[in-house]
């Protein structure tokens, strides 16, 4: 009998794309809830280095960063859904472009939102550029994974779900339909899966979570 | 030649490349790109980085050192890098990651570090080192020729930069009382003939980076 226990918090983006993962291919798991202000001696046992999550634990074996975590996933539960393709040149491609929207796009997203200023207008510019390279990786492609969805959909996962939410607390315009055509029509079709959209919280309860947040920080 | 590899001499993710198709074999041809006069090759084949190694082969280019490696492993598959158990792979890509994203801003903190703070940055890099120690299992052999893997050729390079920022900042980093393990693998591991005879030469990066070091140092 497999264990699988994921350590998790409601929020994080890098947690989100493990529980999709789970969900695709049908494997059982205890979720536990982290509130980083106050970890749990388990997660500080299971991810001393960088004290994060997603922490996935297999058997009593935990394994760190969610990427890292997604592949561990993909090459142990082979039959259900693969997430990744068979050729080592879509492979490369997937990988690279996977890593590319969490070192780049991930952190300028967030920063638009989050930073004011001269800070924010940066952050806009450096995210309209990055956005522009995916929304023309879509140009000849239904998902970013190729005909059907895959590991490059699960790691920009977080582009789509949180896309709207945000836009509806923030009011900040962030994927427009005029400039990124591409992206928008990837997003619903993402948002349609049914894994992806039975799984929790849900576009309305991201709402008012970030709303929540909001008026807690008095911006 | 079906098999192209774009670099610079000095650079680490270029060595872990190199230690790659050396390792399983495989003939390439090297070009030598100039860092402060990016080739329109370069732009062409990573415009998204701009950045090497690139590794082109049959006229797809790709880039990124560890998607490279990863890719160099799945189409020659001779002498594997990535071990078969998906829990020991997964290993291996976490410390290779853990080197890219904790060792490799801290040594270019290391290479504009100012006299005054440059005690501190040491204490934190030995900190970062003594993680990484954590990566060797104390029971396992170390690795020969023939039995370097995906994770020693991500951290290989480590302990020589390491050594070469040791004499030009004057500050001690492989400490005997703080990494004994760390620091034997690395002269174990240093020592190898196939990673010798990838490594640039030691006095060519100590003169390179010392030059560096002194033209972000100085005000001008």
């Amino acid at each position: 009998m497999e264990k699988v226990k994921l350590f998790a918090t409601w929020s994080s983006p890098f947690v989100k794309r493990i529980v999709w993962a789970l969900k695709l291919k049908n494997i059982e798991y205890e979720i536990i809830y982290e509130d980083l202000a106050n970890k749990s001696p388990e997660l500080l046992k299971y991810n001393p280095i960088h004290k994060k999550v997603p922490v996935l634990v297999h058997n009593e074996i935990p394994i760190c960063e969610s990427l890292v975590i997604l592949e561990y996933i993909d090459e142990t539960w082979k039959d259900a859904c693969p997430l990744l393709p068979k050729d080592p040149l879509d492979k490369a491609n997937e990988r690279f472009w996977a890593k590319f929207g969490d070192e780049l796009v991930l952190p300028s997203f967030f920063g638009y939102i989050m930073k004011q200023g001269k800070d924010q207008e940066e952050a806009k510019e450096a995210t309209l550029t990055h956005l522009k390279r995916i929304e023309q990786l879509l140009s000849e492609k239904e998902f970013l994974s190729g005909e059907s969805f895959g590991f490059l959909d699960l790691a920009f996962g977080w582009l789509a779900e949180n896309a709207r939410p945000l836009e509806v607390v923030t009011g900040l315009k962030l994927l427009d339909e005029n400039s990124f055509p591409n992206l928008c029509t990837w997003k619903d079709k993402f948002l349609e899966i049914p894994a992806i959209k039975e799984s929790w919280p849900d576009q309305e309860t991201l709402i008012l979570k970030y709303q929540e947040i909001k008026e807690s920080k008095g911006k | 030649m079906a098999v192209k590899l774009l670099g610079i001499w000095q650079s680490p993710f270029v060595l872990r490349v190199k230690l790659a198709l050396s390792l399983k074999g495989v003939e390439y041809e090297y070009i030598e790109d100039d860092i402060l006069n990016k080739s329109s090759m370069l732009l062409q084949y990573n415009p998204v980085y701009k950045k090497v190694p690139v590794l082109v082969h049959n006229g797809k280019p790709m880039a990124e050192s560890l998607v490279i490696l990863e890719y160099i492993d799945e189409i020659w598959k001779n002498h594997p890098l990535l071990p078969e158990d998906p829990f020991e792979k997964a290993r291996s890509r976490f410390w290779a990651k853990f080197v890219d994203d904790k060792f490799v801003p801290m040594i270019i903190r290391m290479l504009r570090i100012t006299s005054d703070q440059k005690d501190n940055a040491a204490k934190e890099t030995r900190e970062i080192l003594k993680t990484l120690e954590g990566s060797l299992d104390p029971n396992k052999p170390f690795p020969e020729d023939k039995s370097l893997s995906f994770m020693d050729i991500a951290i290989v390079w480590v302990g020589y930069y390491t050594q070469m920022l040791e004499k030009m900042l004057d500050v001690k980093l492989l400490d005997d009382e703080n990494t004994p393990l760390l620091n034997t693998w690395f002269r174990v591991v240093l020592n190898l003939q196939v990673i010798k005879e990838c490594l640039p030469p030691f006095d060519k990066l100590l003169t390179h980076y010392t030059n560096f070091h002194e033209r972000h140092t100085t005000a001008s």
